[in-house]
């Protein structure tokens, strides 16, 4: 009979990979403990109410990647789970015009070509290219890939398929694939698009999260990425989750109950129990102990192999590796509560709010904001990616309120003058007076601002240097390599001690591939050593 | 000439995609967005409203006006007391279904029964030697569904008076300066009104509506996002998942009430001494066991799903758009045990789902069959499971 701080498995961390994974190992019959450090579930996907009746994605703000095999294997539909639509992207020009697209193909060519017929036309065969890479390179995404450290003849032959099965595409599409994954996103665009605000509009994919500029190679990757959203059977679609991405994470930490997982909170994990190499359990920072055969890490790759336990158990290449991954986080939120809806000079109606704003308006104007972050500086023009979340959920803000969450970019960790505590203001004025130049009167709107900086991201969340994806999104941090090369399976060194965060294949959004890949990985190690 | 219901003035103001369908001779907005699944989620998250006016509404009243609906109709209206409604169907002599739809009981001896199709000719023949008044009401009333968890927080602060009405209940309201009836129906299986006004004060009511809906985020639903609605709700649409039996040229194309899942509007017969219309032929039916077919939920195997679209090179098909072709249903020996006409993605599920008919012996809950669909001009079978009707369900429809 199990004592109370026996289990079967302990989950550190319940941002929504920790959950999920929790969720599938007490699915799978498995006596599951998922700690949180906070109050509250979720990592970086909650919702509060951080000022009265108005509820704040604080940081996670889109339901993106979701992967939907999650949706049915979790049954999350059974816990609440919905995945509202965002009907439209509104995206204005430096010049006061706009781009104003909504779900409808042939409507959205005629408002391309009243900026270039050229780029309607385009439009199509940019989209049909997109879908065809994504389609292309979905099967890789969604499976563990192979150790490529490994001699093991079937860890081998498993290479070598992906060479038969990149060989077997299309001679175009690899050949798109190819330039996605290495080149920049500008290179791209800048075939396809003759317009300023297509190249921006669409570039903008390519910089999030990201210390990248549209014009670095490496921002093809980060563009084709944030194509993989995938709702109701076309790419790139990306969702709101009733009650912001806190109402997502809710639905998950519902179904992991349901299936008797349990969710402690206010559990702040001290260090991973080893025992002649293997996990034994873990201790939070009050002392408490909890044992388990199994213990998986949720958190980043550097606190999970640099902090939870101690390196020196680990083989040095490993630390090394760790200690070359990439975080450097460039993304901000201000988040907003409206005493209404903000207007747009022209424009009637509420149907352009109801979907992503992005400020973004040409390649120059990313490249310019990169500039700033290039030399330590946060951007004195910057990224805005907007969105009044409650305009598509009145559960948001109170009745004819706003709630309004901006996604912001680029703001470098690491500043060179002066640090985030003094200079969280100047960033929330910054943005804010950009919005007020689109939308003018916006200031007398604002009855409450948030400013969350990379350093808040950090500390509240623990995202190291506040990077969304738990490391950035380069080659040498993908794939085989993430977040490390013959690590990149969901096992550590440690023996019992295993991963599931954003640091992990595939990585970030909230995908939640990472907590189902590394839940098989568990299960079939059980298996075997049943065997 | 198509009519209009009397909420055209701002229905065709909010239309902007300029898709109308007729209904029953009415035109009646397809989608007013770009986007009807912005629609479809505004009722399953805030409230849709539908103008739902070309229906046909009979005002039924008199000193005899039970005992005639009691004989028509086939579920016991003398359980509907004043203050409520009742979902109903009627039959002919051989017990196929005629035709369903709501009725309210307005009063002791009026009723208002909601019709999709004209009864005006059949239903006064029916009343031959009664004191019953039958008039078809249909263009002075407009009705509109004010559908979805919201529906009633908005309504209350318009009309008070409805806040307490339960599931399936009926109250004369006051609606600005406008006397209207309100009524706790739909057709989307959520929490749901219909407002039921003098086509008079119609466009009055609209904008009273409105004014108070809108900073909730309430838009107009066209007929897609109502359609989708109804196929989650388990509720079943004349012409797609059962004809007319009047108009029907063989029994095929007929049905019984307890073929259309309707088995619960007669399970208390032995306690029921009504002489109705069809009531030999059901009670032949059930005891021969008879039924040809049972009403039941399809939902496809998601996994099964995508493997054809993938095996094929193509992006798993997830259309939400109501198709009412009709997809065929097989056992496992590839025998065929019945279709679905109504069948599509379901945005809440997030599953593919269908209203179907099959053979009895393959209605059991948990029963694995095929369903055929057709991915590029080929046929594929897809493993599906029956399921119980509604599929969504949530506790606010009758909280």
């Amino acid at each position: 009979m199990p004592t109370k701080n026996e289990y079967d498995a302990i989950v550190i961390g319940g941002g929504h990979n920790g959950l999920i994974n929790g969720a599938y190992l007490a699915r799978a019959g498995l006596r599951t403990l998922i700690l949180e450090r906070r109050h509250l579930v979720g990592g970086a996907a909650i919702t509060e109410e951080l000022y009265p009746g108005f509820q704040f994605t604080t940081f996670s703000y889109a339901l993106s990647l979701l992967r939907t095999e999650i949706i049915h294997e979790l049954e999350l539909p059974k816990h609440g789970f919905m995945p509202l639509q965002m009907p439209s992207t509104f995206a204005p020009t430096d010049d006061g015009d706009y781009l104003f697209l909504g779900k409808d193909k042939n409507e959205n060519l005629h408002e391309i070509a009243r900026h270039s017929p050229h780029d309607a036309d385009a439009y199509l065969a940019y989209g049909h290219m997109m879908s065809q890479v994504v389609h292309a390179i979905k099967p890789l995404m969604d499976s563990i890939p192979p150790d490529i450290t490994s001699k093991d003849p079937e860890e081998r032959a498993r290479m070598a398929a992906i060479g038969s099965y990149l060989a077997d595409l299309p001679p175009k599409v690899l050949h798109d694939m190819v330039r996605l994954l290495t080149g920049s996103s500008a290179d791209i665009l800048e075939h396809y698009f003759e317009t300023d605000i297509m190249q921006g509009w669409l570039a903008s994919s390519g910089i999030i999260g990201s210390k990248v500029g549209p014009r670095s190679q490496g921002s093809g990757l980060v563009l084709l990425y944030h194509s993989f959203g995938e709702y109701d059977g076309s790419y790139g679609t990306w969702a709101f989750h009733k009650g912001g991405n806190g109402g997502f994470t809710q639905v998950l930490a519902r179904a992991a109950e349901a299936y008797g997982a349990e969710i402690r909170l206010e559990s702040p994990v001290e260090a991973v129990i080893t025992k002649n190499g293997k996990a034994t359990g873990v201790a939070l920072e009050d002392g408490t102990e909890f044992s388990a055969n199994v213990v998986v890490s949720a958190l980043d790759p550097r606190r999970t192999f640099m902090q939870l336990v101690d390196p020196r158990e680990l083989p040095a290449d490993l630390v090394e590796d760790i200690r070359r991954y990439k975080f450097q986080g460039v993304s901000s939120k201000v988040n907003f509560a409206l005493d209404a809806n903000p207007s747009f000079p022209g424009l009637e109606g509420a149907d352009h709010l109801r979907g992503f704003l992005n400020v973004g308006p040409s390649l120059d104007y990313l490249e310019q904001a990169f500039d700033d972050a290039k030399y330590g500086r946060f951007s004195s023009r910057p990224y805005i990616d907007g969105c009044i979340q409650s305009s598509i959920d009145p559960d948001m803000a109170p009745p004819g309120k706003a709630v309004m969450s901006c996604f912001v970019q680029y703001t470098p960790y690491e500043l060179r003058e002066g640090d985030w505590d003094t200079a969280r203001d100047a960033l929330g004025d910054t943005v804010q007076a950009r919005l007020n130049e689109i939308f003018p009167g916006f200031n007398d709107l604002v009855l409450h601002r948030e400013v969350v900086t990379p350093l808040d991201i950090e500390r509240t969340v623990g995202l190291s240097e506040g990077n969304i994806f738990a490391g950035e999104f380069l080659a040498p941090q993908m794939f085989f390599f993430r977040p490390a090369p013959g690590w990149n399976q969901y096992r550590t060194p440690i023996e019992g001690y295993y991963q599931c965060g954003s640091g992990t294949h595939p990585g970030g959004c909230v995908m939640g591939s990472p907590g189902r890949f590394a839940s098989w990985q568990i299960l079939g190690d059980l298996e075997k050593a049943k065997a | 000439m198509i009519q209009t219901t009397p909420f055209h003035p701002r229905t065709s103001e909010a239309n902007q995609t300029g898709l109308w369908s007729h209904w029953a001779g009415y035109l009646s907005a397809e989608k007013y967005r770009m986007s009807d699944k912005f629609e479809y989620w505004a009722i399953r998250n805030s409230a849709g409203v539908i103008d739902t006016s070309p229906l046909y509404k009979y005002r039924i009243r008199g000193r005899d006006a039970e005992r005639y609906l009691s004989g028509l109709l086939t579920r016991d209206i003398r359980k509907c007391r004043p203050g409520q409604a009742q979902y109903t169907v009627w039959c002919d002599d051989d017990g196929w279904v005629l035709e369903d739809g709501v009725i309210l009981r307005l009063a002791d001896d009026e009723f208002l029964l909601t019709t999709a199709r004209a009864n005006m000719a059949y239903f006064t023949g029916m009343a031959e030697g009664l004191s019953v008044e039958i008039e078809d009401a249909s263009p002075q009333i407009g009705a509109l569904a004010v559908q979805g968890p919201y529906a009633r927080q908005i309504l209350s602060q318009i009309a008070p008076e409805m806040a307490d009405l339960a599931y399936f209940g009926v109250t004369p309201a006051k609606f600005g300066d406008a006397s209207v009836t309100i009524s706790r129906t739909g057709y989307t299986g959520d929490l749901g009104y219909e407002i039921w006004v003098d086509a008079d004060d119609a466009v009055g009511v609209w904008d009273r509506l409105f004014d108070v809906a809108e900073p909730y985020g309430v838009i107009p639903a066209g007929q897609i996002a109502l359609l989708v609605t109804r196929v989650e709700a388990g509720l079943i649409l004349i012409d797609v998942d059962f004809k007319q039996a009047r108009y029907a040229w063989n029994d095929d194309q007929r049905a019984t009430p307890i073929e259309l899942g309707m088995g619960w509007m007669i399970r208390d017969l032995a306690e029921d001494d009504r002489p109705f219309i069809g009531r030999k032929a059901i009670e032949k039916e059930i005891a021969g066991k008879t039924s040809r077919w049972r009403t039941v939920g399809v939902i496809a195997d998601w996994q099964d799903w995508n493997r054809v679209y993938m095996d094929r090179g193509l992006v798993p098909e997830k259309d939400h758009s109501p198709n009412q072709g009709q997809f065929m249903l097989y056992d496992r020996d590839d025998c065929q045990i019945g279709w679905t006409p109504s069948f599509l993605y379901s945005p809440i599920m997030q599953r593919h789902i269908g209203i179907a008919r099959v053979e009895p012996e393959h209605g059991r809950v948990g029963t694995k069959i095929q369903l055929e669909i057709t991915i590029d001009h080929r046929y594929d079978m897809v493993a599906a499971e029956v399921t119980r009707l509604p599929f969504y369900n949530p506790p606010h429809k009758t909280a």
